[in-house]
């Protein structure tokens, strides 16, 4: 599958705070990809650095193949967006919203195409209702409008389900897969919740204080026949350095204090082969953890993250 | 661009507050027509009482509708910059409150194309404010009082300016004016460039405006020397420069004329020099704003 999205290397730093620190992915056209990360994380200044509306401080974006700043203008006219929360002109109804985003997108809405876009959010009754009489969960569904209405081939996500009933939840969920398999739109949709993402991703990408800690398809990366095996020794640093340089290095999980390794159980007595033959000194051997609980661990307190390890 | 214009002046025209302006104009003129119905006589001899000893003045014919419609313009051109504020410095910033302009930038047309797509606006919004004034001014004072000469005080002089020399003096200073007022909605452009919420610029606008005003009208010497010239608030009353006729060596006021045209189209060069200044640097910080809002 082609790039669609193409992420090298970038960094935003506003004055003294690094919102992302040398974040790099790729999303591959029909993909639906979970950007997952706890709040704070720079998953919204990332998407923003997608979407043109913040400049990243280093590092380079291509979309559909081409640079973005480059190709600004071409490349949004195919890429539909909510934004965090998806405000919209409250004095105005669903359907002028609708027309002067569509407008604004380059295209000439037909009272009709307005209409079928509303009716596909479930908003055809309120079609001519001022937005400020809306709920949270109905201009969370007029965004998803506006961000479609373009007919746009990627589409981007910024925490959809924020502020909705378990029942919005799962009305954008089916609309987000509903897009994915009948329309074939490549889908990028941000999250802090990894239930959320295992049931709509296809791959996901788990980012921590503006680093990336792990890519990968989600079906693997959530396979309960790996663990995740965290280690405990004397020096963790010095334990961390020596497996930079073994064949384990690419299973190790950045972000955590402790030393942890996503990998099949059966591997473990290798591992601790290996250990001991580069002079690590082991405390202990935890093969107990999933994905999930690396997740949590990231997202809990520092303090949480050592008692996690008993 | 017309695209964009267009969306951007149904946006202005569907909201409320726009009309605002229009409303409290009406109810000024009104006002003001209503006071010299009733008292236009006394109101005159308040100014002009002084001269009674020296001459028979005929106030029930100065008391006329082009002579109430350039009181109109003295009364309300000061005031109508904190209507243009209103809604030019809420243009962009009002956009980042209310979570918009995220939505706006991200959208396929360059940031160039956006500001100046919104000044644009805030110029048609000018222009329409000014003509609602200008026209609903001189009609319904042509209707209640009639037409005749302008008499204009200038210091110690008294200039009287014949009827039929009025009218095109009269909307060349509403012509003026626009530039004038067009020059404070590039002021606040830039102000609600900078800002993320409506009242900073809204605020800010009409502070700038009544301090440079005080130190342009303070006549003290050091300002006049070092600041005055260098205020755009200096030129905007330049307006008045139209109704400040020619006279001849025998002190007859010359038709058609002005006292100092070179005055006034030096007002103007300033004012356009400035408007540009503005929007130039409003696009300038826009371009390279990150939108957080």
């Amino acid at each position: 599958m082609p790039a669609i999205i193409s992420v090298h290397n970038i960094s935003k730093r506003f004055k003294e705070i690094t919102a992302v620190d040398d974040l790099s992915f790729t999303v591959n056209e029909g993909d639906i990809y979970g950007f997952l990360g706890q709040n704070g994380a720079g998953k919204s200044t990332t998407i923003r650095m997608l979407l043109t509306l913040v400049k990243p401080t280093r590092g380079t974006i291509n979309i559909f193949g081409k640079e973005l700043t480059a190709n600004r203008t071409g490349i949004l006219k195919q890429v539909g967006a909510i934004i965090e929360k998806p405000d919209l002109y409250k004095y105005l109804t669903a359907f002028d919203n609708l027309a002067l985003f569509a407008k604004m997108s380059g295209i000439k809405p037909t009272r009709s195409l307005l209409l079928d876009q509303l009716r596909l959010v479930g908003l055809e009754e309120r079609a001519f209702s001022k937005v400020k009489t809306f709920s949270q969960g109905m201009k969370q569904r007029l965004g998803i409008a506006v961000a479609l209405v373009h007919d746009p081939k990627l589409i981007i996500l910024d925490e959809p389900t924020n502020g909705l009933d378990p029942q919005g939840i799962a009305d954008i969920r089916n609309l987000i897969l509903k897009l994915s398999r009948e329309m074939g739109k490549t889908i990028l949709v941000s999250s802090h919740l990894l239930s959320e993402v295992e049931l709509i991703a296809s791959r996901m990408l788990i980012i921590h204080k503006g680093k990336k800690m792990v890519e990968g398809k989600v079906a693997e990366l959530l396979d309960p026949s790996k663990s995740l095996v965290q280690i405990e020794t004397p020096n963790n640093d010095e334990a961390r350095e020596k497996l930079k340089y073994s064949n384990w290095k690419d299973l190790v999980l950045p972000g955590t204090k402790n030393i942890q390794l996503k990998m099949n159980k059966e591997d473990v007595p290798d591992l601790i082969a290996d250990l001991v033959g580069m002079e690590i000194k082991l405390l202990s051997v935890n093969p107990t953890h999933s994905l999930e609980d690396y997740f949590l661990s990231l997202t809990t307190q520092p303090g949480h993250v050592e008692s996690f390890a008993d | 661009m017309w695209n964009l214009l267009q969306i951007e002046l149904y946006k202005i025209f569907r909201k409320p507050r726009t009309y605002i302006a229009f409303g409290a104009i009406a109810a000024f003129i009104l006002l003001i027509q209503l006071a010299l119905l009733a008292n236009g006589k006394d109101y005159l001899q308040f100014g002009l009482g002084f001269l009674d000893d020296s001459f028979e003045i005929p106030y029930d014919k100065i008391n006329n509708g082009y002579w109430i419609c350039f009181l109109v313009l003295n009364l309300l051109l000061i005031h109508v910059p904190i209507l243009v504020a209103l809604v030019a410095g809420d243009i962009v910033s009002g956009e980042a409150n209310m979570g918009t302009l995220r939505l706006l930038v991200s959208k396929p047309i360059s940031r160039t194309q956006l500001v100046l797509a919104k000044f644009l606006a805030a110029v048609t919004y000018v222009i329409a404010l000014l003509a609602w004034m200008a026209l609903f001014a001189l009609v319904l004072s042509i209707v209640l009082f009639g037409t005749g000469d302008v008499v204009v005080a200038k210091s110690m002089e008294m200039h009287q300016i014949e009827k039929v020399d009025v009218l095109w003096r009269y909307f060349a200073a509403f012509g003026f004016a626009a530039l004038a007022l067009i020059l404070v909605a590039s002021l606040s452009l830039l102000l609600s460039v900078l800002s993320e919420n409506s009242i900073g610029p809204i605020v800010g606008t009409v502070c700038i405006i009544i301090v440079c005003t005080l130190i342009s009208e303070m006549q003290i010497p050091l300002y006049d020397k070092y600041l005055r010239p260098y205020l755009f608030t200096t030129y905007m009353l330049g307006w008045k420069g139209f109704f400040y006729i020619g006279v001849d060596g025998d002190g007859q006021t010359i038709r058609g004329s002005m006292e100092n045209m070179p005055a006034i189209l030096k007002s103007i060069g300033v004012i356009i020099t400035y408007t540009i200044a503005f929007v130039t640097a409003s696009v300038i910080v826009f371009r390279k704003k990150d939108i957080l809002s």
